[in-house]
């Protein structure tokens, strides 16, 4: 686990150290982890975090809802299916960045027009798959429970929601990814107060590459503490512990 | 509790891309209460196409099924259904939970489904496995979990399609025992549905034969073995001989 950070390190040192690049532009790790430790004991770091991580929350539960939702509706209905899998398979490869600038002119700078791109860049790939998880659902499943009894609503909540986790937690997990991903971006481009992707737009101004390094690498901490703490974590608890995946 | 059966001239098409296909040919029979009907054919010969329509999964096309003289509906839960395919178990809910579902959905209280299940996990000796998954039970022990499922909320008709056909013949052997059992226990109606003759001869009390293009009962064959059966006694081979005479006559 730690074997490849720690050869990437190395050649990270090397380089620095051979001095190809000018130090400002490649600093070496040691003055990369000082700016960490400074902007983190000075609290600019942890500003600049939970402004990031709270508009993460807000527009990634704003895809979850939406995305889960209207995902079981198109495979659970045919009409709702044609009616939004068009559109949806239209709107789904386009990449959030393309309208960002959109959303700058309809919502303004700041926080509002983040967290809106934000839910919907990632709501997509949460739908695809919501929708395919109940189209995947075993027929056998729903014939055993319609004989044993099952009326609508427990068919939704006892069978179908169960038997569709494994692509919705699939879903989930790429829409965070993806969720991630446009917000460094779009806080470059909407001027938010605090925001990781702001402090390394700003640092570059400044020629500071320690300080967008330590951006760099806090973005990337967050997203593996995310990735192992919670969805590996829910995927254990549920469709692992019922042999629906392999861990 | 057990109820009986009567199908009167039931047909069943199929609408299909190159046509109707007569499945099933006025079928009639009736099981008494507490029968073990077993329905015996090659494969496409209509006999699951049966099951279906007495399970209320599929409306025959012609004549008319009633139980208990009632005739049937789709939207009545008074059966209990095993299927051929293990998978039938839901893999998000230990067996015990399995066997639970049927009385979940009558809004049985708590306790009362513990208790239940618990009866029913130890009549087809799997007590001990209330809390395992079923991915991690063998496919024998997911179809007795499968049987005590269908059985819990006390259906008056408990239908089977081929449920053991997957098994090893060691286990399949071991799992007609138990169900002989089971039957004897709780005296349901059973219509089980299989292909094999000696299966047949071991679990029924009646035999319908049949015989496909379109399918069509060829005969109705009462057995009386007295049980426990043994399958190596001349009688049970002696009646193997008269079935298997009927099915490829």
């Amino acid at each position: 686990m730690s074997a490849p950070f720690l050869l990437v390190a190395a050649a990270w040192e090397a380089v620095a150290i051979a001095g190809i690049f000018p130090a400002k532009l490649f600093p070496s790790l040691e003055t990369v982890f000082t700016t960490l430790a400074e902007l983190s004991l000075d609290g600019i770091l942890w500003a600049h975090a939970a402004g990031t991580l709270a508009r993460l929350a807000l527009g990634f539960l704003l895809a979850v809802g939406v995305g889960v939702v209207a995902g079981i509706l198109m495979g659970r209905f045919q009409v709702v299916e044609d009616l939004f899998l068009p559109a949806v398979s239209f709107a789904y490869p386009i990449p959030g960045l393309a309208y960002a600038p959109l959303f700058v002119l309809w919502f303004g700078l700041g926080d509002l027009p983040a967290v809106l791109l934000v839910g919907a860049a990632s709501c997509f790939v949460v739908i695809i798959n919501a929708w395919k998880g109940v189209k995947a659902v075993r027929p056998l499943w729903l014939r055993a429970a319609e004989v044993m009894g099952a009326n609508e609503r427990q068919m939704f909540w006892k069978v179908i929601m169960p038997a569709a986790l494994p692509y919705i937690l699939t879903g989930l997990r790429l829409g965070l990814a993806q969720a991630w991903r446009i917000l460094v971006v779009v806080e470059m481009l909407t001027a938010v107060e605090h925001g990781l992707g702001w402090m390394i737009f700003g640092a570059r101004e400044f020629l500071n590459t320690d300080v967008m390094l330590s951006g760099v690498m806090v973005i990337g901490v967050v997203g593996l503490v995310l990735e192992k703490q919670v969805f590996e974590r829910v995927e254990r608890y549920t469709v692992v512990r019922w042999g629906m995946l392999t861990a | 509790m057990a109820q009986s059966i009567e199908a009167r001239n039931i047909s069943f098409q199929y609408d299909t891309a190159a046509g109707p296909v007569l499945a099933v040919k006025e079928a009639s029979f009736s099981v008494a209460p507490a029968e073990f009907l077993c329905v015996l054919g090659p494969s496409g010969c209509g006999k699951t196409t049966i099951l279906n329509m007495l399970a209320g999964f599929l409306t025959p096309t012609g004549g008319e099924i009633l139980m208990d003289g009632n005739p049937v509906t789709a939207r009545e839960h008074n059966r209990g259904v095993v299927f051929q395919d293990f998978a039938q178990l839901f893999p998000w809910r230990t067996a015990r939970q399995n066997v639970e579902f049927g009385l979940e959905m009558r809004g049985v209280s708590r306790e009362a489904r513990r208790e239940t299940a618990r009866q029913f996990l130890k009549l087809v000796k799997l007590e001990k496995f209330a809390d395992a998954y079923p991915h991690q039970l063998s496919g024998g022990m997911q179809q007795r979990i499968a049987i005590a499922r269908a059985l819990a909320y006390n259906p008056g008709v408990l239908l089977m399609d081929e449920p053991f056909a997957a098994l090893d013949a060691m286990t399949r052997d071991e799992m007609q025992k138990q169900l002989t059992e089971v039957w004897q226990e709780t005296r349901k109606t059973i219509v089980y549905i299989t292909h094999n003759v000696a299966e047949a001869v071991y679990l029924a009390d009646q035999i319908l034969v049949m015989a496909p293009h379109p399918g069509t009962i060829r005969a109705r064959i009462p057995l009386a073995l007295p049980r426990p059966r043994d399958p190596l006694s001349a009688n049970f081979v002696e009646m193997q001989r008269q079935v298997l005479a009927n099915l490829t006559h």
